[in-house]
């Protein structure tokens, strides 16, 4: 033995690289460690099993093996001797979909409104998708191209030989994806706008930025939208009096902005001090340090948190019928009423239409946020 | 040097920083105190003494990351005010590196580099990026420029820090603790490179407690205590004779 091995151990060899041990992997042994490790799991795995059994089976034969698919009044719903417990009337949906879709726009200029569902899609497409060329342009069609579009196809423009359709005869998905999508392209510039004036080191506009985000917020929706619906009138003479689904768009855009603001001050706190003073330092003037450095990071941080806000917009959306605006769900509740198809399940399946509605597209949104963040994790920008 | 142009200004005053009679407080804290210093073209200052002495303090007024309430500063013949054009003009002079390298980690370290050329000096996006290669490859990076900042070891992110601000073309860096966020091993890459560019005649003040850095490259050497300037002397004199009670306990607390 030499002198140094005396004192001290020292690898001669290198230790090997092995494999992880075998019980590790496998799919018995995954339902072992995860659903069956201890009796309290045990216990809640099975009645979570015994949960499910109880509410899925009956789920899906009401809405598909003892549904109606098709038929042209209430009969074809109503029990029968052949059908002794009729399930959903899809019938009733299938006959009703273009009102729920279109409301009373004009059957003639319906083509208008799929072109621009199509433009639409195409914008978010074009945006939304991390890989698509020039997304820049994409932004600018979007945010600029867009609006112009959808309100040429939408409200009319007689120069070109597209009649004027009143807001008033348009109605269904058409009205809840137009407040919708105009409310989050103007929540979230206006949201940004007001968390900046709450940060800011000028009393004024500090001021002014949180009387506004705690008024908003302290208001619930319904009562912003009266207020716009029924106020706004009153500080506007009668002729600018602005269009009553344009009042309705008003408020829910600033009602959504007031939170926006909030989560968008979240992001902002967590951009660590450092950032700032590296862009001061490099000479950068506030507004391009705010969007060069300092937005682009408060944002990505707080996605989560817009698109949460996003589908809450989204829901919000069903209240605007309260000043008379046709939305989706109005138009499934003025079906539903429909005599013809007065039958003990009517109310029930334009119900569960609407919600698979909602859901699809919130669900949308909130898939399409973690897909994104996942892409920025994986990119190591964070 | 000559890509070290002076920006199509008139020729720079031999002074490159004056500080009088400045001031500070934080609140009730007094934390400088009558600093008076004048830094000649070209000269390396260090700065160091225990923590909380105001030397990072110091170092923010000079491109005014923090404000004063009594005493000037002119930098490169412009004095800094609240005026947001001299500052605007001093920052764009005045290359900074922070302890925490505070690099944009949204950015690869290429478009770390061409941010400010683009969009403070209007610089076209080409010629942006090979000023940028040009100083990566200064500081010995140039194969990461397309990775983001979280890839790379917190030597190479201090480096392309240093290059960062480069790209901006400052008659004057400032060094923040530059070295005291790094792993020991990374301390040395850092400092070479700070060497280098010291050789390059740039005017530097360096805030650190890397006293074989001060040794080699700095022409005076400053202790900074209770925001006061305690000793300025040459690093001979600063290390081998220093004049004050204070600087001696403090050299005697750091170089066992």
């Amino acid at each position: 033995m030499s002198a140094i091995s005396d004192q001290a151990y020292l690898r001669v060899l290198p230790a090997q690289k092995l494999p992880p041990p075998a019980e590790r992997t496998g799919i018995f042994n995954w339902l072992r460690e995860n659903l069956l490790s201890s009796p309290t799991n045990i216990v809640l795995t099975f009645l979570c099993i015994l949960l499910f059994a109880w509410a899925v089976p009956p789920l899906i034969r009401f809405f598909l093996i003892d549904a109606v698919w098709s038929g042209t009044d209430r009969d074809a719903c109503l029990a029968s001797p052949a059908q002794m417990h009729p399930g959903a009337c899809w019938a009733f949906v299938r006959v009703w979909v273009s009102y729920f879709v279109y409301g009373f726009y004009p059957l003639a200029e319906r083509w208008r409104v799929d072109l621009f569902f199509v433009a639409l899609t195409l914008g978010i497409v074009w945006l939304a998708r991390l890989s698509t060329p020039r997304r820049d342009l994409g932004a600018l069609y979007f945010f600029v191209g867009l609006p112009i579009l959808s309100f040429i196809l939408l409200h009319g423009a007689p120069l070109i030989g597209l009649p004027v359709v009143p807001t008033s005869l348009w109605g269904g998905i058409l009205v809840t994806v137009v407040v919708a999508t105009i409310g989050m392209v103007f929540s979230l510039p206006l949201g940004i706008l007001l968390a900046l004036g709450r940060n800011s080191e000028m009393p004024v506009m500090k001021l002014a930025a949180v009387g506004f985000i705690e008024f908003v917020r302290g208001v619930p929706l319904i009562t912003v939208l009266f207020m716009a619906s029924v106020m706004l009138p009153l500080f506007v003479p009668e002729q600018f009096a602005p269009d009553k689904l344009v009042r309705a768009l008003i408020g829910v855009a600033l009602f959504a902005s007031a939170y926006m603001a909030e989560v968008v001050r979240g992001g902002l706190a967590a951009v660590p001090r450092g950032q700032y003073e590296a862009a001061r330092a490099l000479g950068l003037t506030y507004w391009r340090m705010m969007g060069l450095v300092i937005l682009p990071q408060a944002l990505r941080v707080t996605l989560p948190n817009i698109v949460n806000t996003f589908i809450g917009l989204f829901k919000d959306t069903t209240l605007v019928f309260v000043v008379g605006v046709f939305d989706f769900l109005r138009t499934v509740e003025a079906a539903r009423a429909d005599p013809k198809w007065t039958t003990p399940n009517t109310t029930v399946t334009g119900y569960a239409f609407a919600a698979l509605f909602y859901f699809v597209c919130c669900y949308g949104m909130s898939r399409y946020a973690r897909s994104v963040e996942a892409h920025l994790t994986r990119a190591g920008r964070r | 040097m000559a890509e070290r142009a002076d920006n199509g200004q008139s020729p720079l005053p031999d002074v490159a920083v004056e500080i009088a009679g400045l001031h500070k407080w934080y609140g009730e804290f007094h934390v400088l105190r009558d600093i008076n210093l004048k830094v000649a073209r070209g000269e390396r200052i260090v700065i160091c003494g225990p923590s909380g002495g105001g030397k990072s303090t110091l170092l923010r007024c000079i491109n005014r990351l923090e404000d004063w309430q009594r005493g000037t500063i002119v930098v490169d013949g412009v004095e800094l005010t609240d005026d947001p054009k001299h500052i605007v003009a001093v920052r764009r002079d005045v290359g900074m590196v922070f302890q925490q390298f505070n690099l944009f980690p949204h950015l690869t370290v290429l478009e770390n580099c061409t941010l400010a050329p683009i969009w403070v000096r209007h610089m076209p996006k080409k010629d942006a990026e090979a000023l940028a290669m040009n100083y990566l490859a200064r500081v010995r990076i140039p194969d990461q420029a397309n990775k983001y900042p979280a890839r790379l070891s917190g030597g190479q992110q201090q480096r392309v820090a240093i290059a960062r601000a480069l790209c901006m073309n400052p008659n004057i860096m400032l060094f923040d603790e530059p070295t005291s966020a790094l792993d020991p091993e990374m301390v040395k890459e850092v400092l070479d490179t700070m060497v280098e560019l010291a050789a390059d005649g740039i005017t530097m003040l360096v805030v650190s407690h890397e006293m074989g850095f001060a040794r080699q490259v700095a022409d005076r050497v400053i202790l900074m205590d209770e925001g006061q300037v305690i000793e300025i002397n040459a690093p001979k004199g600063f290390f081998e004779a220093p004049q004050h009670e204070r600087t001696r306990s403090f050299l005697k607390q750091i170089l066992h």
